[in-house]
């Protein structure tokens, strides 16, 4: 944790299990984080290491069975129920039959802003994205990248503190990715945002992250917690620098510790 | 265009086929009677004559492509609209009660489905009924459902319009209750983390994802529709429709006549399908559908 910022996520003893038709299973397990005002957050680890369950926690999307959570010092209900935070899936998951700037303006219709506001809004968030020029289109019209970034858009477009993003760029190919892992940084650099980020890549992780949460399953867990010693301003060369490598090579070690016993 | 080009040839050569076997069953279906005329009237034939014959006869047991077409020519084109030997006239009495009985029916489907999809009580006890109703002949239901109406002083063009209803509003609840459940789940979870309210998802999310849905029943209903009104004009002693006009022919062996109803009823049928498919286009135009 940074400093002495209040807390924006604390969880203490989290535990989920579903019920399946197999029996229980036990998706995360004893989770204690807290995340502090300001941080960017990677969740890394394998396939069903709860990572995205965890995140949807957070979001109020699945309800924890034991132990406590809380958003912006509330129950993750409470702060659902304030729009305490936006949420980037791992589609675009944009409407269909919606234009861009409408598909940003959802979440403003639905708390009922004014028109005018609205507008104002949707252009401020969607200059924030680099997709001014795009309001008029409809989400077929525009590539993979771009629809992602409006749906980054969208999560943004309420001013939320907090940003919960499941594995935004998993579907896009590595340039794009490489693009908008630059773009997101600096969008995080200017708005001060508290951003949880699940990511299956170790260099995604390491580039965009203050610390990465090391996840390990059956039961999902978290197994290490590493601060990132990278500064603020990252250019995407910083990758190849040796204090990149060492924390990606910590972060590898992290993984293949919660998996030794697997496999 | 392309598609039509493609389509053009396979459907023509089918039609050809029909027509060709049409005529070939006109001749040895007609045959019979022809022969028993010749044979009372002590004529003989050479075989092109007598082939001739059985393709032009007055109430022929399977007229021929051409008199059922020179009869629907004739009474759709060279009679006066308002006389009720018109086809026009008789195809719209039909088409009047078709789309009343179709407006009730969308109508109906679609507050049924709003209700299966929003109560799961109705859900489990609305659902095996509505499947039953379509299990009953409607030829069976209509004439008592006429009966009933008119001893409560309901006569005339909504009594047929109820037995459209009846055939129209399941194709609508099927397609809508699958439309308005059609959005992802994680469209639903994003309106979750809005915390938008129900009647927000509604409007904002089902309705919209189930417009393709509502297109797609519709045009299956508006068909159930006209077959619900032509049959409704059977037991009723109609006096004008399509209905009257196949029941008239079928008394007074009106074998032609039967025919070209049948034909008017299907292009009325394919033009209220093609209509509702056009306002289908259009709609998902509006709605951003990407052109096919």
């Amino acid at each position: 944790m940074t400093g002495t910022s209040p807390a924006v996520v604390a969880a203490s003893k989290l535990g989920l299990t579903f019920q399946t038709n197999d029996g229980p299973v036990q998706a995360l397990s004893n989770v204690d984080l807290t995340i502090g005002k300001g941080e960017f957050v990677s969740f890394i680890g394998p396939s069903g290491c709860g990572k995205t369950t965890l995140l949807r926690v957070i979001a109020d999307l699945e309800k924890p069975t034991s132990g406590t959570i809380s958003v912006n010092g509330m129950t993750a209900e409470q702060a659902r129920e304030k729009r305490a935070y936006g949420y980037v899936f791992q589609a675009a998951a944009l409407f269909p039959w919606r234009t861009i700037e409408r598909n940003v303006g959802l979440p403003l219709e639905i708390m009922g802003l004014s028109k005018a506001e609205q507008v104002d809004r949707i252009k401020r968030t969607l200059d924030l994205v680099n997709l001014r020029g795009f309001e008029k289109k409809y989400p077929w019209q525009l590539s993979g990248g771009m629809q992602q970034r409006a749906s980054i858009a969208r999560a943004l477009a309420f001013d939320a503190d907090l940003l919960l993003m499941d594995e935004p760029f998993g579907a896009l190919d590595e340039i794009v990715r490489d693009h908008l892992n630059e773009q997101l940084l600096e969008l995080w650099g200017r708005t001060n945002k508290t951003i949880c980020f699940v990511t299956h890549s170790i260099p995604e992780a390491v580039y965009l992250s203050t610390r990465i949460v090391v996840m390990s399953p059956r039961p999902g867990r978290v197994s290490d917690i590493i601060e990132s010693t990278l500064p603020k301003q990252r250019p995407l060369d910083i990758r190849e620098t040796p204090e990149f490598l060492a924390i990606a090579a910590r972060v590898r070690d992290g993984l293949r510790a919660g998996h030794s016993y697997d496999d | 265009m392309d598609s039509f080009r493609d389509k053009l040839i396979p459907v023509t050569s089918i039609l050809a086929g029909v027509v060709v076997l049409w005529y070939v069953f006109a001749v040895i279906l007609n045959t019979p009677f022809q022969r028993d005329l010749d044979r009372r009237a002590g004529e003989t034939h050479t075989l092109s004559e007598f082939i001739g014959k059985t393709l032009a006869q007055p109430k022929p047991t399977l007229p021929a492509p051409h008199q059922v077409a020179v009869n629907f020519f004739e009474n759709t084109f060279l009679r006066p609209v308002t006389s009720n030997r018109s086809l026009v006239y008789n195809a719209w009495v039909t088409l009047s009660s078709t789309l009343l009985g179709f407006a009730f029916g969308t109508a109906l489907g679609i507050i049924i489905a709003v209700g299966i999809v929003h109560v799961a009580t109705l859900d489990r006890s609305l659902m095996p009924w509505i499947i039953a109703s379509q299990t009953i002949p409607i030829l069976a239901v209509a004439p008592m459902i006429i009966v009933v109406l008119a001893a409560v002083g309901i006569t005339g063009l909504v009594p047929k319009a109820m037995i459209s209803t009846y055939l129209s509003f399941f194709p609508v609840t099927v397609g809508m209750v699958k439309g308005l459940r059609s959005p992802e789940i994680m469209h639903l979870d994003l309106m979750h983390t809005y915390n938008a309210s129900g009647a927000q998802t509604f409007w904002k999310l089902r309705v919209p994802a189930s417009v393709p849905f509502l297109f797609t029943s519709m045009k299956v209903a508006v068909a159930a529709s006209l077959v619900g009104a032509i049959v409704g004009e059977l037991p009723t002693g109609a006096v004008a429709g399509i209905g009257a006009k196949l029941l008239a022919g079928a008394y007074y062996s009106q074998s032609i006549d039967i025919w070209s109803a049948l034909v008017a009823g299907s292009v009325v049928a394919a033009l209220l399908v093609m209509v509702v498919g056009i306002a289908g286009r259009i709609v998902d135009r509006a709605m951003g559908g990407r052109p096919a």
